[in-house]
């Protein structure tokens, strides 16, 4: 059973590693989508789009009081 | 009330929000489209074993799989935006779009992710029928995906199936099958992926052209020239029946859109469905005739928007001012409601804090009685109701009436190809690449027509785009705008070189991508 275990993964293993490495433009594009999560993921999300809610108060009941304040005197 | 509120932030904020939405559909069509035209590539591929099917559905796998890498992650920042510029209204819709959206990420993981290896790393390696089922999941997966999203905008449009909760500001779901097969629903997904299957046809009748121009495999574009006009036939005529189901939606629950998408200022029975028109610069509800020219078709705006050639379609000034012998309420009546629910919603948020629970019920049974009308609350002027009349008018023709050219091309392409006359046709062949950008300006028009027609909405009838908005400053929102032109540029520029590179190369530019 663990054998058989073994070998599925070692197969699904060399099929990524196989088909990565087999890649030509696709080299390229991997490092276009690794630059891009990054700038997307860490510079964008983390610097200039926090959660408004979710960074300025603690919990729901707050938050849906800032809302509701939001709604009934905006 | 909705005064006081910072309007450059707003349209910063909307700006934003269309210029990250726009720049993620140039992605998103052509992974629905490409992914069912290779799916139907391979099925030939595999029932016939001919190995020149084969290499045709390799080269526009390669295709398909560049932009899907760029494309990825954009519609992320949405999200992002969600988040930090609408958190008024993302607390507001939370609960309903909270399972559409889980959905769609779990199915794009799982479908996409998981098959889409298969697909590019499988070949030699898995069964010819486990590929091919393969690259139809990953088909079928990106389709359903998009439903999920279309099924949260659409609910935006026609809010169904909800009920909002005045103790917790924010809508609850009371009716998951009602929100997901609500006929605005169902039309938006079916017009939306379709349209997004003529923008591939569109993409691959485009490349194929050039390589007839070039006189280089020729055999190769002619087969893929076939498969993309059916295909694009085929959807484009579906395009036109969903559209008709959008416009007839249109018609029954967002009738400023309808009266903004045809300039129509003064309601009329047996009003008619303009072909080409300009509306004058100074049109208003005041005046009957608001065109410098047009040409129309008699009645068919009535037969198309209420299925009756006598049916009335009322106009700006119906909506704005009222028509009683029409049964129309006037946006005036509408707003005094809506400060009815606000107020009422207030007290009762005053009520319950003194622990008086008599005046709170009394309250929010006021509050329900009108909550219907809430978002009417927050406007002050009922013409403010009216979306932008020139963009709404413009984006909804020019998107329908290259609908038509399309079909039309669809059709000689086709019948030229099987006559084996397209490849001699020069100028025609360079107009059919210039279908590929038109495409996009179509199925972009669909959207600023959804989108700038729905406003003032962020939610119809429910919450003005104004009090959606994160009270933060403009400037914030200013300089991430720019952050996003200068990025969205050069990932444009980085995928048209890639993708011009791989289709000079041609099929016979490498295996594997």
């Amino acid at each position: 059973m663990f054998k058989k275990a073994t070998g599925l993964c070692n197969k699904i293993f060399h099929f990524y590693y196989d088909g990565f490495r087999s890649m030509t433009v696709g080299k390229k594009l991997w490092a276009v989508i690794l630059i891009k999560l990054f700038i997307i993921f860490i510079v964008l999300k983390l610097f200039f789009f926090p959660d408004f809610l979710k960074t300025r108060f603690e919990d729901d009941e707050q938050r849906s009081d800032y809302v509701m304040e939001q709604l009934t005197n905006p | 009330m909705i005064g006081s509120v910072d309007i450059a932030l707003v349209d910063w904020s909307r700006a934003q929000f269309a210029l990250t939405a726009i720049y993620h559909w140039f992605f998103v069509p052509l992974t629905l489209g490409l992914s069912f035209l290779i799916a139907i590539m391979e099925t030939i591929y595999v029932r016939t074993g001919r190995e020149e099917w084969r290499r045709i559905t390799k080269f526009w796998m390669k295709l398909f799989g560049i932009n899907f890498a760029i494309g990825i992650a954009t519609g992320i920042i949405l999200e992002f935006e969600f988040g930090t510029n609408w958190s008024n209204y993302s607390w507001f819709v939370g609960d309903i779009f909270g399972a559409p959206l889980a959905i769609e990420g779990i199915l794009a993981f799982f479908l996409e992710s998981t098959f889409i290896a298969v697909m590019f790393f499988g070949w030699n390696k898995v069964s010819r029928k486990f590929h091919l089922l393969s690259t139809w999941l990953v088909a079928f997966g990106a389709s359903l995906s998009a439903l999920w999203i279309l099924v949260a905008n659409a609910w935006m449009q026609s809010p169904v199936g909800m009920e909002f909760n005045p103790d917790t500001a924010r809508s609850e779901m009371l009716d998951f099958w009602a929100v997901l097969l609500s006929p605005v629903a169902v039309n938006k997904f079916l017009h939306t992926i379709t349209s997004s299957y003529v923008v591939a046809a569109l993409f691959m009748l485009c490349v194929s052209s050039w390589f007839l121009l070039k006189k280089r495999e020729l055999m190769f574009a002619k087969k893929s020239i076939i498969i993309a006009s059916v295909f694009g036939l085929l959807s484009a005529l579906f395009v036109a029946v969903t559209g008709d189901g959008s416009a007839y939606m249109v018609a029954q629950k967002q009738p400023a859109k309808l009266a903004a998408m045809e300039g129509l200022y003064q309601g009329k029975s047996g009003a008619g469905l303009i072909v080409f028109g300009v509306p004058k610069a100074d049109a208003n509800k005041n005046r009957e005739d608001n065109f410098h020219f047009k040409l129309e078709v008699p009645k068919m705006l009535s037969l198309l928007g209420f299925r009756q050639a006598d049916a009335y379609v009322p106009g700006i000034k119906d909506l704005t001012d009222g028509n009683a012998e029409r049964n129309i309420m006037s946006a005036g009546e509408k707003i005094e409601k809506g400060k009815l629910a606000i107020g009422a919603l207030s007290s009762y948020k005053d009520y319950k804090k003194l622990k008086n629970l008599a005046k709170a019920d009394s309250s929010l049974r006021v509050f329900k009685e009108h909550s219907s009308y809430m978002g009417y609350g927050y406007l002050e002027d009922p013409d403010s109701i009216i979306p932008n009349v020139p963009i709404s008018f413009y984006t909804f023709h020019i998107m329908v009436g290259l609908g038509a050219m399309f079909i039309l091309l669809f059709m000689v392409a086709l019948y030229l190809t099987l006559r084996n006359k397209l490849e001699n046709k020069k100028l025609l062949l360079r107009i059919i690449m210039w279908f590929f950008p038109l495409g996009f300006i179509a199925s972009q028009c669909g959207w600023i027509v959804t989108e700038v027609g729905r406003q003032p909405w962020a939610i119809q009838d429910l919450l003005p785009t104004a009090v959606a908005t994160t009270h933060i400053s403009a400037s914030a929102v200013m300089t991430t705008f720019i952050l996003f032109a200068v990025l969205f540029t050069i990932l444009l520029i980085a995928e048209i070189k890639i993708m011009i590179t791989q289709i000079k190369a041609g099929p016979e530019g490498g295996e594997h991508v």
